[in-house]
């Protein structure tokens, strides 16, 4: 079953390294810890939130609405992502436990859907 | 006994245990549910033909693997999802499960639902609706009147909760971390007793007894206490259920119940009550003796004593104290202010009684409109103690309390 580990950050947080806030060594080697055990299945670090590019459709058919940096409202985005393959909610929670990015920030994670 | 006796017996005790066992080997409720239903059905037919098998819990079982099995063939999206759970190898090589005949050599898996439908990743308020549900045995109706929420609240509430377990592959097992099981505990043993209550004391229709309710939680009291025997908690509720249920051809009469104070003490089950009395004190002598253990040591009080009146009063008073000390709670409010008048006099109760009118819950407490009237009556103000009975109908939820209340409110002669 796989699962992704969306890694929440917060505008209004400290950066990636910043205080005693998780560095990027943190997340090298809980991927290098992810690989050893032989779970991981995919992920992506992202670039900073704010050089995103929202795009949103006013209805179907309408011209794309393109706006510079992310869905102004919300505090919240995501900094990276693990995708794990394991046994079940409770292995995928144990992974989730342990990763930097539950520190200072949240982890969501959410099954894949099987399509 | 008819096929159709031994199924109806079988599906009262063993439905729920079936259920587990197919949770348990597909990890999906609703294809578990399903293939019960079948199984059952499968069973009105067979059975009526060819007679009663010798475990007629492990033919149920086989047969609802089967009809699992070939549902998951039919259903191709069905099987892909459950295919990582090496359903396959059932097709060639029948489990252990049945090649096990008899039936007390089956595993119960219904402690694991208990601590899976506990889950952190489900939502509180689906957890206990989740056991008594599936591990309970209580129809939806049923656990909405448990838990005061409308039925179809409940109905959403078991589908979100099915989707989450479905989509999320929730695992439904004991938890192997001891802190874990140890957190899931307290909710598991409320579901218990919650299934007890019901059985004892039902909220709806004719039967104020359901047997095989209180049968049903007891062997579940039973099993959580095997598995934890170091918990007071775990020890406590066994011991609670024991006694209360020592009380049962006592309690009733005739559909009515009976109250303590009237009860034939030599009609108490006294094996039940040796039990019940040695589980208490050994979970009353443990460091995290709580709610259950402490409850379980006022029952233990009543068992203990030959009369109602040669009651120990004031030892009842102190447990409630002790109850009360973990947390504020109605209705122990009320049950300790009728210990104190016993204890005391019948005016001090009624005083502390009367001081308790504005608890919302008990209020709609059919209970504590009955506690009014005896204590109204037994200081002769006949007419309080009428207003008492009268408002405690009103609120009474099955027939048997009614015809109890309506007994005494009866012109007499």
């Amino acid at each position: 079953m796989k699962y992704v580990l969306l890694l929440m950050g917060n505008h209004d947080g400290p950066r990636c390294g910043e205080d005693e806030a998780p560095g990027v060594e943190d997340f090298v080697a809980y991927d290098r810890e992810l690989q050893e055990a032989g779970v991981l299945a995919g992920g992506f670090a992202l670039t900073d939130p704010e050089d995103a590019t929202t795009v949103m459709l006013d209805g179907r058919g309408s011209e794309p609405i393109i706006t510079a940096g992310p869905y102004a409202e919300s505090r919240e985005f995501v900094g990276g992502t693990f995708i794990l393959d394991v046994a079940d909610l409770d292995e995928a929670l144990r992974w989730a436990a342990k990763c930097p990015g539950a520190l200072d920030g949240r982890v969501e994670v959410r099954a894949l859907l099987d399509l | 006994m008819t096929s159709d006796d031994v199924l109806a017996r079988v599906h009262r005790e063993e439905h729920t245990r079936l259920l587990a066992t197919l949770v348990r080997r597909f990890s999906d409720l609703d294809l578990a549910e399903d293939a019960a239903q079948e199984a059952m059905e499968a069973a009105v037919v067979a059975w009526a033909e060819r007679g009663v098998p010798r475990q007629p819990l492990a033919w149920l079982i086989t047969t609802a693997r089967r009809k699992a099995l070939d549902r998951i063939r039919r259903d191709a999206g069905l099987a892909q999802r459950l295919a990582r759970l090496h359903v396959e190898q059932d097709r060639v090589a029948p489990a252990a499960e049945d090649l096990a005949l008899d039936a007390d050599e089956l595993p119960d898996e219904r402690l694991a639902m208990l601590m899976g439908c506990c889950h952190p990743a489900l939502a509180p308020a689906d957890r206990v609706a989740l056991m008594l549900r599936f591990v309970g045995g209580l129809s939806t109706a049923e656990v909405a009147q448990a838990l005061l929420v409308p039925v179809p609240t409940l109905q959403a509430r078991i589908t979100r909760a099915k989707k989450r377990i479905a989509t999320n592959r929730i695992p439904l097992t004991v938890p192997d971390d001891p802190a874990e099981r140890e957190r899931r505990l307290p909710l598991v043993l409320t579901a218990i007793s919650l299934v007890f209550t019901e059985g004892y004391d039902a909220t709806g229709g004719e039967h104020p007894q359901r047997a095989e309710l209180t049968a049903e939680a007891i062997r579940l009291a039973r099993i959580t206490e095997r598995l934890l025997p170091d918990s007071a908690e775990a020890t406590g509720l066994l011991a609670l259920l024991l006694l209360t249920e020592s009380r049962a051809a006592a309690r009733v009469d005739d559909g009515v119940p009976v109250p303590l104070e009237d009860q034939d003490r030599g009609a108490w089950d006294r094996r039940l009550i040796v039990e019940g009395i040695r589980l208490a004190e050994r979970a009353a002598a443990m460091p995290d003796a709580g709610r259950f253990a402490i409850q379980a040591a006022i029952a233990a009080v009543h068992a203990e004593s030959a009369t109602f009146v040669g009651t120990d009063w004031r030892q009842i008073v102190a447990l409630y104290d002790l109850l009360l000390a973990l947390g504020e709670d109605p209705v122990v409010r009320m049950n300790r202010a009728i210990a104190v008048g016993r204890a005391d006099d019948p005016a001090t109760g009624l005083e502390l009684l009367r001081a308790l009118a504005d608890e919302p819950e008990l209020a709609r407490h059919h209970p504590y409109h009955v506690a009014l009237a005896l204590f109204h009556a037994e200081v002769d103000d006949d007419e309080a103690a009428a207003a008492a009975w009268r408002r405690a109908l009103t609120l009474a939820d099955n027939s048997g309390h009614r015809r109890f209340i309506q007994a005494r409110l009866a012109p007499r002669g």
